[in-house]
């Protein structure tokens, strides 16, 4: 399905273009590359990519306003390239509108996924009746949601929250985006409201809640359904 | 010298102004004298140079043999201390004690030879030239401009048990010189004859002389103290300076201390306290008094205060205990007249001072070295309120006394007509009060005394009353008055001493310079009653305002921002002088500023707000005292910024040293791996087979990673250090925390058997997620590192009552007992498995983060072997989810 996507890549460090540019087109996509914000914004619109990856730390512009930037006038999936321990400007450009990010030092297997994900999300319709992500299925018209063909019974909350997931699954979704989804606007700020509800979502889906493998958490970011 | 200790020997020197005046000669006449005494006398070592009378004195003293030496070839008699030492005579004798020891001797220096030769309790005879003495060498060079390198230190002096000047004439002296009776080396001829001129030696003589004296006076003195003798003796002179508050005293100790140093003596400055005196003793005078103390102290003086009723008697007294010799003080500036009635102070000292000398100095006024404030008392209006007060209460009295006519007497009514009087002076002060009594006789005339209702008196002798009315009622007013100021300014300085001493004791645990600032200015404003503020400068030494604190009425004012106000601060803080209103700087301000002067800069700007174009003299005080407290409460801050940068500093070097060591080989290890692996694909990539390639990548994977893992601990590390972590607390589940590390770990894990111990009701904590799982990491994998594969790694996590235990434990190789607290050290590993690579920072960086939690962290030793290394976490509050979103 990559044959032939077109990649815009903003990233300032010359080997870091380099690697993806000789991985992605070895894998079929059509790679643009700039090494400025303002560039890239141009080009964005020039090259009409199906994707962006843009680097966090840019030097001449903040990422997260370079993704607001883009979002104002295009949809096109965005992936983040962030350093460890920046949670704070992954979560602001997620909420920026950023559809997913990888942290610095990756593997372009890492990376590829998270685009499959992205790039399926965007053509996909918006309802799909039915999701299945390995042995767990959510069922969005009987609002069922069964594992290994067991279902299980879910209070309306938790039912929610597994809805969001699901429907975003194999993305990372922030704690604010969970929070406004199921809870609204007013919860902004209760953390600990997702927390107590994914923990009771793991007892009910899990195989081993200390060792979830389907919402899996994102350290300090917020969490993703796994798409297996 | 019949009782020869056994403890140390004595040492006796013979001390001369120069070469040639007879010191060897004289040494070996006293030897002579004891060997006739019948001590045991031995000469260990005496130059003679070659001069017949001398050699002629060496006979018949018993020798012990010198060894022999090399200096530039030539053959050198040096002293043998071993000889010494086994032969141990009571008494030896040797020359030049300041001589360098030739090459391979014991000591360096002869000096430390006649050291252990005393400390074997052996007397010692020695000889010494006044130049070669530490502490005058330099006055020495700059006298004669030579230079000595020899010399010994001036203890050896002040503990020699005898000093003996040997003197002579110089002309004596130069006369010897030129008949050559004095040994030069003949190379040194000339230098010699530059040496031996009659200036120089003029001067090594006076230093000598000097120098015994001051010894023999040192004696004598604890001889005294001994013997409870009272001085003076003419000994080595002390001149004593009496200061007063007046403004001649500046110039009289300037006097005095010229005096001193002319004569090179000590010089005292004593200043008398009156225990009771008529008038109270006023702040500036006491103020001028600390000053002239001051800058006694400042001159080299020891100063002394006494307190006294009669300081003629004080000042001789203090004078005899000290070993006065000369007394300074001020030509008297009141009149004759005055003299008459009290006596003179000089008169006194001058009959009753005995030994003593005393100079009288005629002084004129030094002006006050001025602070650029002016002051200005209040403006009191003239106080016709209280006047009227007073008329209305002489009225009601007289309307009394009116009443009682009858049956109180005249006499009493007058004695009557005193209590408003007294009463005005002491609630409304002195003018009031002599108005009232005016008032009172005028009343006491008309109604009472006959005839009445006229001024006029029948009775001439009433007239003597009226006077005396007058004379008490005006003295009880000025008296009262005079009262009613002391408990007035007694009260404002005890008010002010307290807040000051409450502010000293309010800062004395802050460091923080702005919290010290906000105090600062909160008490100043409290008891200086106007707005205060402080200004410090910025690290480019802009000042700014830091902390301020206006008065309810200066609230609305514009604050002091505008330009004016911020360039007379500048101003101020630039020349470190007073500046603004009351000043003669920029006297269009609204404030006062005042530079925060420390010994060695000035720290900042306080700023009054002044109501009046002058201070007044009690708020000149307070803004004196808070001005001192502020700069020195400011500096202590400074200092304490200087020293936690210093131990930072240390610190960092340490840990500095400590990278070298341990991460230089943990990084090099890795990445040589890595260019290998690299080098050996790019080169010649086609001669291995596809299962090579793929070893060879996943060389370079493992060193990449491993390099990764070591350079985020050094930024974690280099975080914790700096205080640059910083927690973003959040809700955290622990069993989520526990699930994302073992996630993160996968890979190894898997070999492995993780056991997961923890209730289901495990309450969530208030942390940084992120940073508890990278504890929890580091844990987890060190735990494998130091245990074999397929072992139990057991993590559990215990609710307590304050706090949330959370521990892994391994059956690993365990840590020593001893070293269980040293694991969390930075760099510490354990030293066993020499093959486990690591940096040594995990453990120190999971403590870092806990303690920055608040929590701690701590390592046992398992009963079964192993090792278990637990932390505690403060729990939170328990989570309250509302029903209506369940």
């Amino acid at each position: 399905m990559s044959k032939g996507m077109r990649v815009l890549v903003i990233d300032d460090e010359p080997p870091i273009r380099k690697l993806l540019k000789v991985s992605l087109s070895a894998h079929g996509y059509e790679i643009d590359e700039c090494a400025t914000a303002v560039d890239g914004i141009n080009r964005a619109a020039i090259f009409k990519p199906d994707i962006l990856i843009i680097d966090l730390g840019l030097p001449d512009m903040d990422g997260k306003e370079v993704v607001k930037a883009i979002r104002e006038w295009s949809q096109t999936p965005i992936i983040v390239l962030t350093v460890r321990d920046q949670e704070q400007e992954k979560i602001e450009a997620l909420d920026a509108g950023a559809d997913d990010y990888v942290t610095k030092p990756f593997s372009v297997g890492e990376l590829m996924a998270r685009m499959r994900v992205s790039l399926r999300r965007a053509a996909a319709s918006e309802h799909e009746p039915v999701i299945t992500c390995g042995d767990l299925v959510v069922d969005l018209v009987q609002r069922r949601v069964t594992v290994a063909r067991r279902e299980v019974k879910l209070t309306p909350t938790e039912y929610e929250l597994i809805k969001i997931l699901a429907q975003h699954r194999g993305r990372v979704l922030t704690h604010k985006q969970l929070l406004k989804a199921v809870w609204g606007t007013a919860y902004n700020e209760d953390t600990h409201y997702i927390r107590v509800y994914i923990g009771q979502l793991r007892r009910k889906i899990e195989a081993d809640p200390t060792q979830p493998c389907h919402i899996i958490t994102e350290s300090g970011v917020g969490y993703r359904l796994m798409d297996h | 010298m019949n009782q020869l200790s056994k403890a140390r020997g004595n040492l006796t020197v013979f001390l001369g102004a120069a070469p040639g005046v007879g010191k060897t000669y004289t040494m070996l006449e006293a030897a002579h004298q004891r060997l006739k005494e019948g001590y045991d006398v031995a000469v260990a070592l005496v130059e003679t140079h070659g001069m017949p009378e001398t050699e002629q004195l060496l006979e018949g003293l018993p020798q012990i043999q010198t060894r022999l030496g090399y200096i530039d070839d030539r053959l050198t008699p040096e002293l043998d201390i071993e000889a010494i030492l086994q032969r141990k005579p009571e008494l030896v004798l040797i020359d030049e004690l300041a001589h360098d020891n030739i090459p391979g001797s014991r000591h360096a220096r002869r000096f430390q030879d006649v050291e252990e030769l005393l400390n074997a309790g052996i007397h010692v005879y020695t000889t010494l030239n006044i130049q070669h003495v530490e502490s005058l060498n330099d006055i020495v060079t700059k006298i004669t401009g030579f230079t000595v390198s020899k010399t010994i230190p001036d203890q050896i002096l002040e503990t020699a048990a005898n000093v003996q000047l040997i003197d002579i004439p110089p002309e004596e002296l130069l006369k010897r010189f030129k008949e050559g009776k004095i040994h030069a080396p003949p190379d040194s001829k000339d230098s010699m004859r530059k040496f031996f001129r009659l200036g120089n030696i003029n001067a090594l003589r006076e230093m000598s002389l000097r120098f015994t004296a001051r010894r023999v006076d040192k004696d004598m003195s604890a001889y005294m103290h001994k013997h409870n003798i009272n001085g003076p003796w003419p000994a080595a002179d002390r001149v004593m300076v009496c200061v007063s508050a007046s403004p001649f005293s500046a110039q009289l100790i300037r006097a005095a201390r010229r005096l001193a140093a002319g004569i090179q003596a000590e010089l005292i400055a004593v200043h008398v306290e009156a225990p009771a005196r008529r008038f109270p003793i006023g702040d500036s005078e006491r103020d001028r008094v600390t000053k002239n103390m001051r800058l006694a102290e400042d001159l080299g003086a020891k100063t002394l205060t006494i307190v006294g009723e009669n300081p003629t008697q004080e000042i001789l007294a203090a004078a005899c205990a000290q070993n006065v010799s000369a007394i300074v003080i001020g030509k008297p500036q009141h009149s004759r007249l005055r003299e008459l009635w009290h006596g003179s102070l000089v008169d006194k000292l001058i009959r009753n001072s005995g030994g003593i000398n005393i100079y009288v100095i005629q002084g004129t006024a030094e002006q006050d070295q001025h602070d650029g404030i002016r002051t200005m008392p209040k403006e009191a209006p003239l106080p016709w309120r209280h006047c009227l007060n007073g008329l209305a209460m002489i009225t009601l009295f007289t309307l009394f006394s009116l009443y009682f006519e009858e049956k109180i007497e005249l006499i009493n009514i007058a004695l009557l007509y005193q209590l408003p009087v007294v009463l005005s002076a002491f609630w409304w002060g002195r003018w009031p009060s002599y108005f009232t009594a005016l008032c009172g006789l005028a009343a006491f005339d008309f109604l009472f005394v006959p005839p009445t209702l006229t001024f006029s008196v029948a009775d001439i002798r009433y007239l003597w009353s009226f006077a005396i009315f007058l004379i008490i009622a005006f003295v009880i007013g000025g008296r009262t008055e005079l009262l009613r100021h002391e408990a007035a300014s007694a009260r404002q300085r005890e008010t002010s001493t307290r807040a000051l001493y409450q502010f000293s004791r309010e800062i004395a645990g802050i460091i923080d310079i702005d919290l010290i600032a906000r105090h600062l200015v909160k008490q100043a404003a409290e008891t200086i009653g106007s707005s205060v503020i402080v200004l410090l400068p910025d690290l480019s030494g802009q000042l700014s305002i830091r902390a301020d604190s206006y008065t309810i009425s200066d609230k609305n004012k514009p604050l002091p921002q505008n330009a004016t106000e911020l360039a007379t601060a500048a101003w101020s803080f630039e020349h470190g002088q007073a500046a603004g209103r009351s000043t003669a700087t920029m006297s269009d301000a609204m404030f006062l500023y005042i530079p925060l002067k420390t010994t060695d800069s000035i720290v900042g700007i306080l700023g009054v707000h002044i109501q009046e174009k002058n201070v007044l003299p009690e708020e000149k005080r307070l803004i004196d005292a808070w001005t001192g407290l502020a700069a020195i409460a400011l500096e202590r801050v400074k200092l304490a910024e200087k020293a936690r940068e210093a131990a930072l500093l240390l610190e960092s070097d340490k840990l500095r040293t400590a990278l070298f060591n341990s991460i230089s080989h943990e990084l090099k290890t890795p990445l040589a791996s890595i260019i290998g692996s690299v080098s050996t694909l790019v080169e010649a990539e086609a001669v291995y087979s596809k299962a090579a390639r793929q070893e060879l990548l996943e060389t370079i994977q493992d060193g990449a990673a491993r390099m990764e893992r070591i350079i985020a601990n050094l930024l974690d590390t280099a975080r914790l250090e700096s205080g640059m972590m910083q927690l973003k607390i959040d809700w955290c589940d622990i069993e989520d925390i526990i699930g994302t590390s073992l996630n993160r770990l996968k890979e190894s894990t898997k070999h492995y058997s993780l056991t997961i111990t923890m209730p289901p009701t495990i309450p969530m904590l208030k942390a940084d997620c992120v940073l508890l799982e990278q504890v929890l990491i580091n844990l987890i994998d060190n735990a494998m590192k130091y245990s074999p594969p397929g072992s139990t790694i057991l993590i559990s996590a215990v609710p307590q009552e304050t706090a949330v235990v959370i521990s892994v434990s391994d059956n690993g190789v365990g840590i020593p007992e001893e070293d269980l607290n040293k694991v969390f050290d930075k760099f510490y590993r354990i030293q066993q498995p020499k093959h486990i690579s690591g940096t040594g920072l995990g453990l120190s960086i999971c403590k870092g983060i806990v303690e920055t939690h608040g929590g701690r962290i701590w390592a046992e030793r398992r009963a079964g072997g192993g090792t278990r290394i637990s932390f505690a976490i403060p729990a939170a509050e328990k989570v309250v989810i509302p029903e209506r979103i369940v």
